[in-house]
């Protein structure tokens, strides 16, 4: 088949001894594939710029973790982007551009990779829940020109998130700071967070900026509708840009 | 005999512990998954105790290679290649009309992608590694296959492992990382399954009767071995509970970016590259009746490429949150790629010298040459995409789309139509192949939809990403997003076009094996083919003293 490896042994290493041992020629290959990978992965896991802590950055409220798991279950990162990359018609379309932090909870990632429909990465508060509610219904009531499939069957189906202490137990497991008190009260917090009117002081203090209301417009159920507006919501509303560039550029 | 009973035994045990998994089921989908396990472990069950008397003469007969984990392989690769397409021709079609999706949660854009994406790659991709791969190593090694039960467990398990896969998708069940969608539980099946295909073709290697490791072997070993690493890796999770679907990736945001990517980026270069350099390897050498035209090259190509292709990840996450120095990195290695992989596009397009006529009279090599051809293009497109400068208008565009289209259907679609192609009369022992004309047809069917296909989506990614970017006299942003959605709607026309071309050549492609496996012969004008001689292919007898090359 191949041009014949000669016969003769030479002096030296010869490729001819990789050939001739399954072991070995498997173990160099590994070898081989896993330098790339240490070099560079293993350093974002001390580097100052990939762990530093940003103001303001907190992990998800139950009920936004609820809607963010929505989210993921649709497939929503295949078309959308959560990261505005620094160039001046993205920083002017979507917002400041996205910093590591911002995503340092997000367990996974939803960077995503291609843009079918606009960037999420800020999206929180650029439209009313109504709006969502509509633009979830059928996008093309609201944007004739959208290819978004309808997502009428979420304001239909009760939020069925399971047992949301276990959810933040395992997110724990993975590093994300919830407290014992945290996950002790996680169903009671999905709950008050959809209710319209609800004491939110408790709440709020132990997740600063966490907006509390009836987001799906049917306070009678806490609907996937209701999870996956809460989290659009919040997306990129942690951090205090206005009070960064303060600083940054004195007037 | 007591192999079959503690078989059958230990299957129905794993059918109780699904069925127990069952009804502690935390979730809906949780539960179906447990329950298709259960009815799995039972079918494997019965077919165990159905076929003892065939399992216990499997291995015995050293004569003769075990072909017929290949033979359902071929079946598979083609059923999965036409479900596939089918997928992702249906949502062309909805990002067209998006009235399309139906209005169900199990039919939108959102989770039919994944089913398209693993339908393509991992179904279709992946039983033609596995049923290649086990043609291949006994050829090569002159060696029926070691552990002939497992080998059986492979195949049917990877099966399984597609099942899960794909009902999961529908059903909402996804870690959400493109490409490693499927939940914990599945990826733990798929990682029992992939280290049992190790051993098996480990274990055929180990049991050759040729002095040397053919060069296609290399390929397929560090394939195996680098996506069992990607895939380990990539794929650590926590689990909310033993009994539900749901997990937590173990990692986050720009760690687990860069871990997703070097997954994601190898799962390009070891599945789609590394494995389908192994077919290429042994398939077209054989078609030409050429030998390999650099054995020098093939070793400095080999060593390269398994190298280089892991540092490329990061050029997926261009102008992210991702440090620049990683940024730049992957942008280096990326460039530096492109010459280990036209290394194997030399490497398999020189082995045609001196038949280079054959391209004329043979329509297999035909299609091996094209294959080569959109390989040689996707490498180079790649490289000069991740370009930083470059880059930035071409991600998150459909650019994106068309180049990976370029490589997947041009290099891995063509590559294994012609492997398929070669394999079907041998492995069914028929004359020939039901017809060689057909294979034209199949050809310029899926020429030129690939032409379609690619060309739309230039176009559509680059007025994509010159709108976003385009600013007016007056300073501010001249075009909505939906103005850009409604200015490419006549490019997502031509690729479903495009796509649907290609589909037809597999429905060809699909009907000219199914008639070969039927034993049909085609009336029609004879074309030159390569000539096959039954006797020369099987084992060596294990009686040889010295191992001598076998040709």
């Amino acid at each position: 088949m191949a041009s014949n490896p000669e016969t003769q042994p030479k002096a030296g290493f010869s490729h001819r001894t990789l050939e001739r041992n399954i072991t070995l020629l498997g173990l160099c290959s590994l070898v081989a594939v896993a330098i790339g990978g240490i070099v560079e992965i293993a350093p974002l896991f001390w580097v100052d710029s990939t762990i530093e802590k940003v103001e303001g950055v907190r992990p998800y409220t139950p009920l936004e973790l609820a809607g963010r798991n929505i989210y993921m279950r649709e497939g929503c990162y295949l078309c959308h982007s959560q990261m505005v990359r620094p160039f001046k018609d993205e920083v002017e379309r979507y917002g400041h551009y996205s910093l590591a932090a911002e995503s340092m909870y997000d367990h996974p990632f939803q960077w995503g990779s291609k843009r079918t429909g606009p960037d999420l990465a800020r999206v929180g508060g650029r439209y009313s829940d109504d709006w969502h509610r509509d633009h979830l219904k059928n996008p093309r009531d609201v944007v004739p020109e959208s290819i978004m499939p309808a997502y009428a069957f979420l304001a239909e189906k009760p939020l069925n998130a399971g047992d949301m202490r276990a959810h933040l137990r395992a997110l724990r497991a993975v590093g994300v700071p919830y407290s014992d008190k945290d996950i002790e009260q996680a169903n009671a917090d999905l709950a008050l967070q959809a209710t319209q009117d609800g004491d939110d002081a408790d709440l709020t203090a132990r997740y600063p900026k966490s907006q509390v209301r009836d987001y799906d417009g049917n306070p009678a159920v806490v609907s996937e509708l209701d999870a996956l507006v809460a989290y659009l919501q919040m997306l990129g509303t942690l951090v205090d840009f206005k009070a960064a560039e303060a600083q940054e550029q004195p007037k | 005999m007591p192999a079959t009973l503690a078989k059958s035994g230990g299957l129905f045990l794993a059918m109780v512990v699904a069925l127990f998994a069952m009804t502690q089921a935390k979730d809906a989908a949780f539960a179906v998954h447990m329950a298709i396990m259960a009815l799995a472990a039972l079918i494997a069950a019965m077919a165990v105790m159905a076929t003892a008397n065939v399992t216990a003469t499997l291995g015995r007969d050293e004569s003769v290679y075990d072909d017929a984990p290949v033979r359902w392989g071929v079946i598979a690769t083609t059923f999965w290649g036409v479900v596939g397409l089918l997928a992702g021709l249906f949502i062309a079609l909805q990002l067209a009309w998006p009235v399309l999706n139906l209005g169900t949660e199990y039919t939108t854009f959102g989770r039919l992608r994944p089913l398209h994406t693993s339908a393509v790659i991992f179904a279709f991709g992946g039983n033609a590694l596995l049923c290649t791969s086990f043609y291949v190593v006994q050829r090569t090694c002159r060696a029926r296959l070691a552990f002939p039960s497992l080998a059986r467990f492979v195949f049917w398990g990877y099966q399984l492992f597609i099942v899960l896969a794909a009902t999961g998708y529908v059903l909402g069940v996804t870690e959400a990382k493109e490409y490693a969608e499927p939940e914990w539980y599945v990826d733990i099946w798929l990682t029992i399954v992939w280290v049992s295909y190790l051993i098996v073709f480990g274990g055929t290697v180990i049991k050759r009767r040729e002095p040397h490791i053919y060069v296609a072997n290399w390929f397929y070993l560090a394939f195996i071995i680098t996506v069992a690493m990607l895939h380990l890796v990539n794929n650590l999770s926590m689990p909310v509970s033993l009994f539900g679907s749901k997990s937590y990736s173990a990692f986050a945001g720009v760690q687990d970016a860069l871990t997703q990517w070097w997954y994601g980026h190898n799962a390009v270069g070891f599945f789609l590259t590394a494995g389908f350099l192994a077919m290429m390897y042994y398939f077209v050498p054989k078609q030409a009746e050429r030998p390999v035209y650099s054995y020098r090259l093939s070793i400095i190509h080999f060593w390269s490429l398994i190298f280089l292709y892991i540092w490329a990840g990061p050029h997926h996450l261009h102008y992210t949150a991702l440090p620049d120095w990683a940024q730049s990195l992957g942008m280096v290695f990326s460039i530096m790629l492109w010459m280990p992989s036209w290394g194997g596009m030399i490497n398999g397009l020189m082995t045609l010298n001196g038949a280079w006529d054959k391209i004329r009279t043979d329509p297999i090599i035909r299609m091996m040459v094209l294959a080569l051809a959109f390989y040689g293009m996707s490498t180079f497109e790649g490289p000069m995409m991740s370009i930083k400068s470059v880059n930035s208008l071409s991600h998150y565009t459909d650019w994106t789309i068309g180049h990976v289209h370029s490589g997947a259907l041009g290099w891995n679609g063509m590559i294994t139509f012609a492997c398929m192609y070669y394999m079907a009369p041998r492995l069914w022992k028929r004359e020939r192949l039901y017809s060689l004309r057909l294979i034209n047809a199949h050809f310029w069917l899926v020429t030129a939809g690939i032409v379609f296909y690619t060309a739309s989506m230039w176009v559509a990614g680059l007025t994509q990403g010159l709108m976003w970017r385009e600013y007016g006299a007056d300073g501010y942003l001249v075009n909505s997003f939906a103005e850009t959605i409604a200015a490419i709607h006549p490019m997502f026309l031509l690729r479903a076009f495009g796509g649907s071309l290609y589909l037809a050549g597999a429905l060809v492609f699909a009907w000219n094996i199914a008639m070969t496996i039927a034993g049909r012969i085609r009336k029609e004008a004879p074309m030159t083919e390569t000539p096959y001689n039954p006797a020369a292919d099987r084992p060596l007898p294990a009686s040889t003293g010295a191992l001598q090359p076998a040709e």
